[in-house]
């Protein structure tokens, strides 16, 4: 067990690096193989105002001129221990991690990313535990009650959740719940209260993008839940349990829901990574200061700096929630402790 | 009135492709401390009649009729809820898989446990000692250790000593064995074949073994009963079955089967044609199509069912052929074949 | 049984050892000896049976004579050219004349193909033959093999069990083989089907003139369809022998307790018979025991049996045993023929006078 987490975690810290390495080879390699030079890549550090001399030497100070390599391992390095950006009149720090500055703020980025996390975190931490509930109670009883009037209504909203899109849930959700209404559901777009300030105000201001980005992810677990569930209720241990003359609860949960959960952990683990490093429509649409919005602002503007770092967080949150189903598997199934 | 009596027992399941009768119209009795052996081949309704009775053939869709009777008490007329009760307690059972029929995710003691604790209001120390008792009665080594295994940690052998433990967790008065050693190697089978017939003999319960196999049968089975098409064709002690069959499918069967203790035979007599399928089953006798004696019956085989009639002492053969034509066939036309070299 | 000597298929020293790792760095701990040095000959004509509990490697044994896997060690020559290490193109020659039946007739059929394209496959694949050909080629098969040849087009759900054991003995016979491997080939079959299938694969043998090794756990079936007779334990050829001195008068202890395990359709024996009971289950082929594989569970083991492998030796004639206190020996007092030398396994006295059924 003990050799399982630590190879899961060797694997993780590999699997960064690797990200790493792709999403420098993308911002980096990729532009030089399309004909950019070491004075394109620093113009846009400069400012467009700068003479020819001007972005030359900024090249040179920014390593452009530098093997590859070197500009990897410095890359690297500025993510591990922080950078100093020397762009002629004066040094600036940019500490641990360092994703390096906006072009367009001339600030670094990943303070702006720390301010936003939160954000985004509430929004996909919320809707997970809607539509976690919802979704896996929903797909149950379907199952139970296949060929029902419930089942089939269950499942044919679910059918729509998943067809949906969320600028258009949102938006009607939006014009239903929100806008000019007496009993708004929502605060006005923009706004977020962060939970520490004022509990009541954070959960009133999220409820409607929790429900909408809910309403999505709950329509496929019912789904799986639904297909999981009619799929262990009809293994071989199930009918032991009921020979054993359990009562058809304990048959259900304890022994057809946990069979049937395993799956859905995995999945459940990797869509709230995906969801952390950002949920860029539902963030658009109810205009949430959220990580997906700054992706999307950043890349309206093309602010490479921003968009590397919004890359490399949302693959660390990817990584980091694969090792968390990793190792919760081996929790939830023996089977898997021994391998 | 016996210990368990089946009357007239029906399980009809609706499809869309129409009626499955799994089990027509089935009866029998059998005494505590006694041994029936239900053979047949897949479809023929074996395993529905043993889920019938404890009442775990699907709900909802299955349309059953008839009687159970168990220690003086119906069960197809008595509530779900009170045939639960008796399920674990009064009647278990033991699956063919062991490794498929075991939670994965729970060790063996907790299953165990789980199968005791439900019948009695005991705290989980003393469930866990009876577990690791029980463990220790059906020959596991180290039951205090192993009571903390996962199922996928123990051998096949091993696995199905633990599913017998479970079964017998609450000394149940009807012990069902579907198929118990189809899963595993000979030697193993004699040895869970040999723990089952010193535990009936323990605990004075009811045995009903159904299997495919008519030697696993003859091991243990004081009665047996042929089923084909979800119906009974043969029923008799074991020495009528195997010294005197009397109906065409069970001397297949007997030919069927290469026999380590006869000389080898040149041949196997198999029957032809397949199994059929519980949709449609044919009219009249459902062994007809198969049956090399069919043409003797003037007819009758395809057009009436034959009712299951009573040859001797408590031998019944559902066939048109009479009591004279049949033994004749068996002494002069299969007997020979059998045993010769 | 008027055989040729000229062998077939010819094993010797073969090994299949599964590597375990563990660890970070996935480390070679140890190995799964699934098959640990196998030496027989199949001779045409002749059906060799191979049996054995689970774990026995008699399975990896079959996909190793057929090369689905490489052995790790050891030869396996197939009408004299050795096939041991050949690469998949060079095999692909050989594979017509060496097919697989395998035991599950419904995993081993795609479900998408018809039966015309399953048993066609390897025509096309072998590209022997034209379209047209190929259709009057595969019916001629199925009507061999007793299916209805207007059943071309249909897929296999629409046959029974023993049906499609019958279209995967079509589809193996494609190519006229001359030998065929044949693992498990009627355990997922009723009982009824699986004489008409045995019956099938004798009445194809004598038609075609077939070689098989038939790998099954049922020992009665390995019975009826060998004419000889291995019976494997842990990796290991404990005894091989032809099957009716095999069956009538077992010298390995383990073949003994094999036969006195399987239950007999005859009540009167309940009381009689002589019951040899093994404990416990095979030990695991990580660790197998030293020496004799069997001491761990042989109510017979001397020291010697811990200390000293005991070669597979030519007791009797045609009568290979790997046992230091072989069963019905003078010995022994067993029913077995008068052998006035069988001291240790290594003896090959025979003694005259000693009939060899198989001539």
């Amino acid at each position: 067990m003990v050799t399982y987490i630590i190879r899961r975690l060797i694997w993780a810290v590999v699997m960064i690096a690797i990200v790493s390495m792709i999403t420098f080879a993308i911002f980096f390699l990729v532009p030089r193989l399309a004909g950019a030079t070491s004075e394109s890549l620093a113009a846009r550090y400069v400012g467009r105002t700068a003479s020819a001399q001007q972005v030359t030497v900024a090249a040179e100070r920014l390593g452009f001129n530098d093997p590859l390599i070197v500009q990897y391992g410095r890359f690297a390095k500025g993510i591990v221990t922080g950078a100093d950006y020397d762009y002629g009149p004066g040094v600036e720090r940019c500490p641990a991690p360092c994703f390096g500055y906006s072009f367009l703020t001339r600030l670094p980025v990943w303070p702006d990313l720390l301010n936003r996390l939160p954000v985004t975190l509430s929004l996909a931490l919320g809707a997970a535990v809607i539509w976690l509930i919802a979704g896996v109670a929903t797909g149950v009883l379907s199952a139970l009650r296949r060929g029902s009037f419930f089942d089939r209504a269950a499942m044919g909203i679910a059918l729509a959740g998943v067809s949906l899109p969320i600028f258009f849930t949102g938006i009607v959700s939006l014009v239903v719940f929100s806008y000019g209404r007496p009993l708004a559901l929502t605060a006005p777009g923009g706004s977020f209260t962060p939970f520490f300030v004022n509990p009541a105000q954070w959960a009133y201001s999220l409820i409607l993008p929790w429900i909408t980005l809910a309403f999505l992810y709950a329509a496929g677990y019912a789904r799986l839940t639904r297909s999981g569930m009619l799929e262990t209720m009809n293994e071989d241990y199930i009918r032991t349990a009921r020979a054993k003359g359990l009562t058809e609860r304990v048959v259900v949960f304890k022994h057809g829901l946990r069979g049937a959960l395993t799956p859905i952990l995995t999945i459940f683990g990797l869509d709230l990574g995906l969801l952390m490093g950002g949920a860029v429509l539902t963030e658009s649409t109810f205009s949430l200061p959220g990580i997906g919005k700054y992706a999307i602002d950043a890349i309206t503007n093309q602010d490479l700096p921003k968009v590397m770092g919004v890359t490399l967080v949302a693959a660390f949150f990817v990584v980091v929630a694969n090792l968390v189903v990793d190792l919760l598997y081996a929790v939830v199934d023996p089977r898997v402790r021994l391998s | 009135m016996s210990f368990l009596e089946l009357k007239d027992l029906r399980i009809h399941f609706p499809t869309d492709d129409g009626l499955v009768k799994s089990v027509d119209g089935l009866s029998f009795a059998l005494e505590r401390g006694k041994t029936l052996g239900i053979v047949g081949e897949s479809g023929s309704g074996k395993s529905v009649t043993s889920l019938g009775i404890l009442g775990l053939h699907k709900g909802g869709r299955a349309k059953i009729s008839g009687e159970i009777w168990l220690d003086g008490e119906e069960l197809v007329s008595a509530t779900p809820e009170h045939v639960r009760t008796l399920r674990g307690k009064k009647m278990a059972m033991i699956f063919q898989d062991p490794l498929s029929a075991m939670h994965p995710y729970y060790t063996v003691g907790q299953q165990i446990v789980e199968a005791y604790r439900i019948h009695h209001p005991v705290g989980k120390a003393v469930a866990r000692k009876h577990a690791i008792d029980l463990l220790g009665r059906v020959g596991i080594p180290q039951p205090d250790r192993r009571v903390d295994s996962y199922p996928h940690e123990f051998s096949g052998g091993m696995r199905q000593r633990a599913m017998i433990a479970m079964a017998l967790s609450c000394d149940p008065e009807l012990l069902i064995a579907d198929e118990p050693t189809t899963a595993l190697d000979v030697t193993v089978q004699a040895q869970i074949l040999d723990l089952m017939r010193d535990l009936q003999q323990e605990f004075d319960s009811a045995l009903i073994i159904i299997t495919h196999d008519l030697g696993v049968v003859a091991e243990l089975a004081d009665d047996i009963l042929v089923m084909y098409g979800g119906r009974c064709i043969e029923y008799g002690s074991a020495s009528d079955i195997f010294e005197r069959p009397e109906h065409p499918y069970t001397w297949g069967l007997l030919g069927s089967m290469p026999r380590l203790d006869r000389e080898r035979t040149d041949r196997l007599m198999p029957i032809k044609g397949t199994p059929p399928s519980l949709i449609n089953v044919p009219s009249g006798c459902a062994f007809h199509p198969r049956c090399a004696y069919e043409p003797r019956t003037d007819g009758k085989a395809t057009t009436k069912v034959p009712d299951l009639l009573e040859t001797e002492g408590g031998h019944l053969v559902r066939c048109h052929l009479s009591k004279d034509e049949r033994r004749g066939i068996w002494e002069n036309e299969i007997k020979p074949t059998l045993e010769s070299a | 049984m008027s055989q040729s000597t000229e062998s077939l298929l010819s094993v010797q020293g073969l090994e299949k050892h599964f590597p375990i790792t563990k660890g970070l760095f996935q480390r070679q701990v140890g190995a799964v000896k699934a098959v640990d040095g196998l030496t027989f000959d199949v001779v045409k004509g002749e059906t060799l049976g191979l049996v054995g509990e689970s774990g026995c490697g008699k399975t990896t044994t079959g996909r190793l004579i057929t090369r689905l896997i490489e052995p790790t060690a050891g030869k396996i020559v197939f009408e004299g050219k050795d096939i041991s290490h050949m690469s998949q193109g060079d095999l692909r020659p050989l594979r017509r004349d060496m097919q697989m039946i395998f035991q599950d007739p419904y995993s081993s059929l795609n479900p998408r193909h018809t039966v015309g394209a399953i048993v066609g496959a390897p025509f096309r694949i072998q590209g022997v033959k034209t379209e047209q050909g190929t259709k009057k080629a595969v019916q001629e098969i199925l009507e061999l093999v007793g299916l209805n040849p207007e059943h071309y087009n249909r897929y296999p759900h629409e046959f029974s069990g023993g049906q499609r054991q019958r279209i995967g003995i079509a589809r193996t016979l494609a190519l006229k083989p001359k030998l065929i491997i044949a693992d498990e080939p009627v355990s997922a079959l009723d009982v009824s089907i699986q004489a008409q299938v045995v019956n099938l694969l004798e009445d194809l043998q004598n038609e075609l003139d077939l070689t098989y090794v038939v790998i099954a756990h049922d020992l009665s079936v390995v019975r009826h369809i060998s004419d000889r007779v291995a019976v494997m334990y842990l990796g290991k050829i404990v005894e091989i022998a032809d099957s009716a001195m095999l069956y009538k008068a077992p010298l390995h202890p383990y073949t003994n307790a094999l036969l006195s395990a399987v239950p007999v359709p005859d009540v009167k024996r309940r009381t009689q018979r002589d019951r040899i009971r093994l404990q416990g289950d095979v030990p695991s082929p990580i660790n197998p025991p030293p020496a004799c594989r069997f001491h761990t569970r042989c109510w017979k083991a001397q020291e010697v049996c811990r200390t000293v492998e005991p070669p597979l030796a030519e007791l009797l004639p045609g009568h290979q045993v790997a046992c230091h206190f072989p069963e019905n020996t003078p010995q022994d007092a067993g029913p077995a023929e008068p052998v006035a030398a069988a001291g240790d396994a290594g003896d090959q006295g025979i003694a005259p006078g000693v009939i060899n059924p198989v001539s």
